[in-house]
């Protein structure tokens, strides 16, 4: 058998991987809001900071 | 920063802000939502942006429904033992805080699990433990932080809602297909007559036939159904030569490389699908915020408080609301049927059915209608009808609500396609009898060369990538058009109807004239100092219009409400209000809203008050009136005539006391006439105009908040650039025959490779992307020089 049947569906296995990937993506609506991610991305920061601060807090107020 | 501006809200303060941690607040509300955000530890909120809250708004009681297990069950996307998820919609979701303190619902209320935000819908996702806590809770919590849910009688009837994600599937089965096709037929365009090329030629011929199955049978499939259905209604529409062109491209490519004539033309195909999506897809420009199929129902309440006879008060949804039910409406409640007065001071604000912003003061024993929002504190009244058989409510029930605007209207492309699909039959058919005389070998090959290369994917994508681009620049100028088929109706318009109140007047402010004796300087300031201290709206804009005086303390003062004030200063006794409550000796039919002043009982004279028109509505008539037949169609009386005729052109129609079915009817009258008509409306009393019309634009003070069903909504501050919003319309449709031009150049090219016969899948590999690209960019460059004119 020839390297180039191996070869070949390896490639087409490989663009299959990413299209089931993109099917996923689709599927789990992450086209669906293409704008609030990118904001929420960059909270994450903000949210570390304040998890001390947090506790700190619930301790206070029990 | 600016000392006198709410650190929460960003409103001025005025002269005595509330102080708090050496923070200024405009109200106490501001300062409690801080407050909560401070001891919980999310003040980070006002790092992100400044001022980023809204105020919040009294709601005692508002919500009391959401506690009744029919409700819920319909206003949540899911529920079980312990859970439940429910999607809210906020209006006042507009930046980065917004988000950020939404997403951290649970700090301030650990029962909540998840929130997350939706911004391009303005849409939170709440999923919380309700067997500690409850939808209305969650409701109340977002209310006391200044994100009032907005919750309407259509929520309760839409249900969970789908979407439809269908184009992207297909439009990635086609991309998947096209990448991989193009990979396997490029050796044999360049590596002709190759030994290895020659021994596994066929495993790559069948590879590409397999591929390109899903395309043909799956992402192309509209096409057929589309021109299928075209050809039942004895339509030639622009997929009938597509259909025909993927068909022969597929049935000749199967049978060439089943054969080993040649290697087929999967890739052309591959890629004439894959464009021809991506056009589709382009061309949905969607603005997910918006929503151009409002009816009444996005206005109303779900429920309201229903009184019964031993005095309890008890919760109802609006459509068990039967006759002779006893409601309270609270203050700022929507009154959801048409009923009488019975107890309370309603002051109604109608600017939803009717644009006028001024409120109606009514009495015990006034009808009051359907869609006028209180004002005034609580009133108690007593439906008289049913909700769908209310005034305004029976105006859904007209058969244009029904009506799909799209069905017998043939777009450019369909227009065009008729004799480009008959002539490319001819050509075909003409060629192969030729060839079968000449060389009968060639004939099959010519006929179907002929149908490949013309398959008019240039034509088919002219039309959605300029009407997409259309889109898109108006939006950016918020002016928000529903579909592309807009657009082209836009440009065929000749005749243009304009509401009155709430269009072409704005309901900001208004003109007063003062007719009547001459008031003394004294007498001037005790009326303006008298109209301060009330609060009656037409008070509120005529001390906004009086020019600035000294500010006195007045002896007396006494509201009298409905009728007017009295006031005492030094000796001077003035009584301001109705012409009756003054005592006006000359009583007139005068239509306009005025108010009359007396002072120590001797009649002075009144103010009348004038609309005050938007600004450049009369240049935009000025503009429109050489192109189009005007109308002015008004639900008001006819006070305002005698200003309309000066300010607008002479041949300018005006129309006045219409109900909303008449203008439905007066433009269903001209339309039978022929002619072409755009509505411009904002009131639900256009509703009926706005869909009977060719095209119907909503105008609208804030896009968020309020807009009846239409086909475009535009933003009130652009109004006086609706002209250079048809004309740019026409331009589009300019753009897009010159585009057909371009790729009639294009098909001549591939009808010459066709008809001698010397068409190779490397021709048409090349000239069909070309074509394609080539089209995109043209119309893409003439719609943004177009959108800079705009600007």
């Amino acid at each position: 058998m020839s390297v180039i049947y191996i070869l070949l569906s390896i490639s087409i296995l490989v663009a299959i991987i990413f299209f089931i990937a993109f099917i996923v993506a689709v599927r789990s609506g992450q086209f669906d809001d293409s704008y609030t991610p990118s904001v929420r991305m960059l909270f994450e920061d903000e949210l570390v900071k304040e998890k001390p601060k947090t506790t700190n807090k619930t301790n206070k107020t029990n | 920063m600016e000392n006198n501006t709410c650190f929460h809200c960003g409103d001025d303060c005025g002269h005595h802000p509330i102080e708090f941690q050496d923070k200024h607040f405009c109200c106490n509300g501001c300062k409690t939502v801080f407050e909560i955000f401070n001891e919980n530890d999310l003040t980070c909120y006002y790092d992100l942006e400044n001022s980023p809250g809204a105020v919040p708004k009294e709601i005692e009681g508002k919500y009391d429904f959401l506690i009744q297990e029919n409700i819920i069950e319909k206003l949540t996307e899911f529920r079980d033992e312990t859970i439940e998820i429910a999607t809210l919609y906020i209006p006042h979701i507009h930046c980065s805080s917004c988000i950020w303190i939404l997403e951290n619902l649970n700090k301030l209320n650990p029962n909540i699990t998840d929130s997350q935000v939706n911004f391009g819908k303005k849409t939170v996702r709440v999923t919380y433990k309700h067997d500690t806590t409850n939808l209305k809770s969650v409701v109340l919590l977002l209310s006391s932080i200044g994100y009032e849910p907005y919750i309407s009688l259509d929520d309760f009837n839409s249900g969970k809602k789908q979407i439809n994600r269908a184009l992207i599937y297909k439009l990635g089965v086609a991309g998947f297909g096209f990448g991989n096709i193009m990979f396997l037929s490029f050796p044999e365009y360049f590596e002709v007559n190759e030994f290895w090329l020659d021994q596994y030629k066929f495993f790559f011929r069948w590879l590409m036939f397999a591929l390109s199955l899903p395309i043909v049978f799956y992402s192309a499939q509209d096409y057929f159904i589309s021109a299928l259905k075209g050809l039942r209604a004895k339509i030639l529409n622009i997929d009938v030569p597509i259909a025909l062109g993927i068909t022969v491209l597929f049935v000749r490519s199967t049978i060439e490389i089943s054969l080993n004539i040649g290697s087929g033309f999967f890739d052309s195909l591959a890629g004439l699908i894959f464009f021809l999506l991506t056009g589709k897809f382009f061309q949905q420009k969607t603005y997910e915020f918006l929503s151009f199929e409002r009816d009444y129902k996005s206005y109303f309440p779900i429920a309201v408080t229903k009184i019964d006879k031993e005095g309890h008060e008890d919760t109802i949804q609006v459509y068990d609301i039967e006759k002779g039910d006893r409601i309270l409406i609270r203050n700022e409640e929507l009154i959801p049927i048409d009923g009488i007065l019975i107890n309370g001071k309603a002051k109604i604000d109608y600017s939803f059915v009717t644009g006028e912003s001024q409120t109606v003061t009514k009495q015990s024993g006034d009808k009051l209608f359907a869609g006028g929002k209180q004002t005034n504190g609580v009133i108690e009244m007593e439906a008289l009808k049913s909700v769908e058989q209310s005034y305004l409510t029976q105006l859904w029930s007209n058969d244009v609500f029904n009506k799909n605007k799209e069905e017998g209207f043939t777009n450019i492309t369909n227009t065009i396609s008729k004799y480009f699909t008959i002539s490319i039959l001819t050509i075909s058919l003409i060629a192969t009898v030729f060839w079968l005389f000449v060389d009968s070998s060639k004939a099959m090959n010519v006929f179907t060369a002929v149908l490949i290369i013309a398959c008019p994917c240039a034509i088919a994508l002219s039309a959605p990538f300029t009407f997409g681009n259309m889109l898109r620049i108006f939006g950016k100028q918020k002016f928000y058009v529903k579909n592309a088929s807009v657009i082209e109706k836009l440009a065929q318009i000749n005749t243009v109807i304009f509401d009155k109140t709430g269009t072409i007047t704005s309901n900001k402010q208004s003109n007063a004239e003062y007719d009547g004796e001459l008031l003394s300087e004294a007498e001037n300031l005790v009326l303006k100092n008298s109209l301060r201290g009330s609060n009656h709206p037409l008070s509120r804009t005529l001390y906004s219009i009086l020019k600035e005086n000294n500010i006195i303390t007045l002896d007396a003062f006494e509201e009298h409400i409905g009728k007017g004030i009295e006031v005492k200063h030094d000796a001077l006794n003035m009584k301001i209000g109705s012409s009756s409550f003054v005592g006006n000796p000359n009583k007139s039919a005068i239509l306009n809203t005025t108010v009359h002043v007396s002072t120590n009982n001797v009649y002075k004279g009144k103010f009348t008050f004038y609309n005050s028109y938007r600004k450049g509505v009369s240049k935009l008539f000025n503009k429109l009136k050489k192109h189009y037949d005007l109308v002015i169609l008004s639900g008001d009386n006819e006070g305002e005539r005698e200003n309309l005729t000066k300010l607008l052109p002479a041949k300018t129609k005006l129309i006045f006391n219409q109900k909303p079915e008449d203008k439905l009817d007066f433009i269903k009258y001209h339309q039978t006439e022929g002619a072409k008509v755009l509505m411009i409306g904002d009131g639900l009393n256009d509703a009926g105009a706005l869909a009977q019309s060719d095209v119907g634009i909503a105008l609208s003070e804030d896009v968020n908040v309020f807009s009846p069903a239409c086909d475009a909504i535009l933003d009130a501050s652009k109004f006086k650039q609706l002209f250079s919003f048809i004309s740019a319309s026409k331009s589009a449709i300019k753009i897009i025959k010159w585009s057909f031009v371009l790729s009639f150049f294009y098909n001549t090219i591939g009808l010459y490779f066709a008809i001698t016969g010397q068409l190779e899948p490397v021709v048409a590999a090349i000239l069909m992307p070309l074509s394609s690209i080539s089209i995109v960019i043209f119309t893409t460059i003439a719609t943004n020089i177009l959108g800079k004119r705009l600007e």
